[in-house]
């Protein structure tokens, strides 16, 4: 029999926002020393009433309309109860019943063609701290500088039918959310986890299988891997009777290759929500509502589509728009020095063998466009040569304040107009000090004429315009 | 032990009290339970904040029940109160004794006010929200109000103005505009109404102190008007569900991980939450706990939790119709004037069935003055005006 495979994906992303949802603790302490960012509130001690960070709620419309949402206009909070040591209240304040975005969708497109994926709803919710154990004293220690940093969890509807999809699925949500700069979306940093809910069916059946959910996945290759196992696994057990298959949480052991059920008590219990009395409903106005409706970035199709009418490659467009932080800097640089495509040349190799060399991502992409703009345009009128050009943009990485000609100016990479005798004198110098490769040239030797220029350009430091060199050179040696 | 976990010497007519619900920074905060025992908090009540800057000093601590939703203080940890066999509130005792010239309290479960109606005193429970709840002890956040309670109406109202006003660490805090235009549409009417409905149980002490206060309203020129409204009656039914499961909620971080009590008796998590609860936690409130836990269960949300929400809406709106033609609802604050150790000790729901006159002004955050042993629950906003009826009763 043939079968199909009915996923639903629970995307927790971490919102990118300073402080975290209920106190003024800094949201960002990734590799910190534990619990240094905590304070009475996100510490559950009593007294502290929550006071909900507006830039949540604003990252989190923006979130609901990347994804196509109908925006709730009054959205609440709620209390989610359970034990646990790392949640110092015993309870997490969520949305349970009126979540900030409802019936949206992604597009996504896969071998099998393009799919709508539906957005059942995004709910904002805070984070739990974390736990740390200590193998050989036998203990375990909390760290609660998670606590409380907002987070958004994304529920999929069961659209998704393969490994293939939900690759493709979960990197069109990376892309969309870090395109409205909402969220950092690096599994491997923890700030973007996926549960899957997964059943298996008979092709063509409209009634669903068992569901099992499975959690503890933390890049998409292990999202994968973990979709084939568990489908095979489905499979068998109903072809073949191998098990009965039971709704359940799962936990998905990536090195051996296989998902676990939970431990029932690790995933029993009624969460007994309600409304969180201490938090107001969000009353979202049309003031509200339409700024940041006016601050959703166009989508990475249409930027596309504008940078190939601009003359770029395919290639190219594509490669720029994959990122939001390559889209601006292209755009503000071309704007800056009106060539496009010196621009798009620029980008696709000095920035990026920079940012490469630096183990930078796109997302960490920092500098100053209108400067990048400005070094291109003093390259291409010979102002600086191209080799300092590369040194500046160097520079420019280091310190955003940079100003590209100020900068060659203060370290002598300015080339000027008077520059021509200062050449001629250096060519004359260097002429004079090696009759013997101006004879080679003479004697057709090509290769003599490039150790010559690079003698002139090592004794210039390279702060010459090449072609006015090599027009010198040549004249001095021909007479 | 005394009423107290402290006692300063100060000036004494700025002197005031405050109940153990409120964090304090120079003593500990137990909120009467053996799992908070000797607890030390990091921030002081906002409350107390504000009063320290207005001049007042805070003389010392009044115990109370545990977690404050008894009836009189019989749960604390540390010890009731009884004068004879009469159970007595601590906060009331203080002001009766001098200690200070008001009691500030959190009105959890009506607790302050059948207090003060059985002392004699006056009382005052603000429009929620007018009052900041920054550093209290939270236990059923959607109704709990900072009150106050002093010998007379004068001092209620000096306290009350030191503390009241919006504050930004309290997400309910009511802003200053909506304050204003709340107080400017209080119009007076010059007329009062008993419910009747709110009249069942009482003992003919009580009664008469019903009978009184109209008649002294009416003496002074004030209307008294009899309203048989139903659906108060059912506000102690619905409140009971609601405190009990936010209490159930706010005490679940009692769990002896951070701070607080914890358990010798454990070998692993469970254990360690389990054993921790068992041990500090007073037969009472595990009751109220259970309670709470069942009425947010996925089975009983929406017939008991939900349904009570609703209750709660349609009693708020119906007060709210009765408020709009008069200044005040007259009504009993408790059902005698004394709690007998052996009724207190044998009847646990009683203070379950006691917040049958306490939980309207509870449930809708309406503010309520106690004087004359009775009741007067007022419109949002409408404080002075309750103060100045509770002068005349």
């Amino acid at each position: 029999m043939k079968y199909e495979t009915v996923i639903g994906l629970e995307v927790h992303v971490e919102l990118a926002t300073e402080s975290k949802i209920f106190c003024s603790c800094s949201a960002h302490s990734f590799g910190a020393e534990p619990n240094s960012h905590v304070c009475p509130a996100c510490c559950g001690m009593p007294g502290m009433l929550p006071v909900v960070n507006r830039r949540v709620v604003d990252f989190g419309m923006k979130a609901g309309m990347m994804l196509n949402c109908d925006i709730n206009r009054v959205t609440t909070f709620d209390k989610k109860s359970y034990y646990y040591p790392d949640l110092p209240g015993a309870y997490q304040t969520t949305q349970w019943f009126a979540p900030v975005a409802v019936n949206g969708r992604v597009d996504i497109e896969t071998s099998a063609g393009k799919k709508s994926v539906r957005i059942k709803q995004i709910h904002m919710e805070e984070d739990a701290g974390k736990l740390v154990h200590d193998i050989s004293e036998g203990t375990t220690h909390v760290d609660f500088n998670r606590t409380s940093v907002p987070l958004i969890e994304i529920v999929s509807q069961p659209d998704l039918s393969s490994a293939e999809e939900v690759e493709a699925y979960l990197v069109r949500l990376r892309t969309l959310l870090r395109y409205a700069k909402v969220a950092e979306c690096e599994m491997a940093h923890g700030t973007m986890r996926c549960d899957v809910n997964l059943s298996v069916r008979p092709a063509g059946s409209d009634v669903l299988g068992v569901r099992t959910e499975m959690k503890n996945m933390n890049s998409i290759e292990a999202i994968k891997r973990a979709i084939e196992f568990e489908t095979a696994r489905h499979i068998d057990a109903l072809e073949n009777g191998t098990e009965v298959l039971v709704q359940e949480t799962r936990r998905w052991d990536d090195a051996k290759g296989k998902s676990y059920a939970m431990r029932n008590k690790e995933t029993a219990g009624d969460y007994r929500y309600f409304p969180d009395p201490n938090v107001m409903p969000v009353v979202i106005d049309d003031a509200w509502y339409e700024a940041i409706q006016n601050s959703v970035p166009e989508f990475p199709e249409v930027k596309r589509e504008k940078y190939i009418a601009l003359g770029l490659t395919e290639y190219d467009a594509e490669r720029i728009s994959e990122s939001i932080m390559l889209c601006e800097c292209f755009e503000e640089a071309s704007e800056a020095c009106g060539n496009p495509k010196e621009v798009v040349n620029w980008i696709t190799s000095d920035v990026m063998r920079i940012l490469n060399a630096k183990k930078m991502t796109y997302e960490m992409l920092n500098l100053d466009n209108q400067a990048l703009g400005k070094l291109i345009s003093l390259t291409g009128d010979g102002k600086i040569s191209r080799a300092n050009s590369k040194k500046i943009l160097s520079a420019m990485f280091d310190d955003r304040s940079i100003d590209p000609e100020a900068y060659a100016e203060a370290n002598d990479m300015l080339i000027g107009e008077q520059n021509d005798d200062m050449i001629l004198d250096v060519v004359k110098k260097v002429i004079e000090a090696d009759p013997k490769s101006v004879n080679d040239f003479k004697n057709g030797k090509e290769k003599a004429l490039m150790a010559l220029f690079g003698k002139c350009m090592k004794e210039l430091k390279g702060n010459c315009d090449p072609q006015q060199l090599k027009v010198i050179l040549l004249e001095c040696i021909n007479g | 032990m005394s009423i107290y976990m402290m006692k300063q010497e100060t000036a004494e007519a700025k002197a005031v009290v405050v109940d153990d619900m409120f964090l304090t920074t120079d003593m500990p905060t137990t909120a009467g339970s053996k799992m908070l025992e000797g607890y030390n908090s990091l921030f002081e009540a906002e409350v107390l904040t504000r009063l320290k800057n207005a001049g007042y000093a805070v003389a010392g601590k009044t115990k109370v029940g545990e977690f404050g939703v008894d009836l009189l203080g019989e749960t604390c940890y540390f010890g009731a109160e009884y004068e004879g066999e009469s159970l007595q509130y601590p906060a009331a005792l203080a002001v009766k004794n001098g200690d200070g010239k008001a009691a500030v309290v959190l009105d959890v479960n009506g607790a302050p006010r059948r207090g003060a109606a059985q002392s004699g005193l006056v009382a005052l429970k603000p429009t929620y929200g007018r009052v900041s709840r920054y550093g209290t002890i939270p236990v059923a956040c959607s109704g709990e109000t900072v009150s106050v309670i002093a010998n007379n109406g004068t001092d209620c109202r000096e306290v009350f103005c030191a503390m009241a006003g919006h504050d930004s660490k309290d997400g309910t805090s009511l802003p200053e505009s909506m304050t204003e235009q709340g107080k400017a549409a209080v119009n007076k009417r010059n007329k009062v109404a008993v419910l009747s409905s709110m009249l069942k149980g009482v003992n003919e002490e009580v009664q008469a102190k019903i009978a009184a206060a109209a008649e002294q309203l009416s003496k002074n020129g004030v209307e008294v008007v009899t309203i048989d409204a139903q659906t108060v009656a059912y506000a102690g039914a619905a409140w009971n569900i609601l405190m009990s499961a936010e209490l159930c909620n706010n005490v679940s971080r009692y769990d002896g991980v951070k701070y607080g009590y914890r358990t010798k008796n454990y070998t692993n998590i469970d254990e360690l939450y389990t054993n921790s609860r068992t041990e500090a936690f007073g037969d009472f409130l595990k009751s109220a706990i259970l309670f709470g836990s069942e009425t947010l269960s996925t089975e009983n949300y929406s017939k008991v939790y939900d349904k009570a929400m609703r209750v709660r809406r349609v009693i708020r709106d119906d007060m709210a119709a009765m408020l709009a033609d008069c200044d005040a609802l007259l009504m009993p604050a408790v059902s005698t004037l004394s709690y007998d150790r052996t009724l207190v000790e044998r009847d646990k729901y009683l203070p379950y069935k006691e917040n049958f006159f306490t939980a309207p002004a509870s449930i809708t955050g309406f503010p309520v003055v106690v004087a004359g042993g009775v009741q007067l629950v007022g419109n949002a906003f409408s404080e002075e005006l309750l103060l100045d009826l509770a002068e005349l009763v």
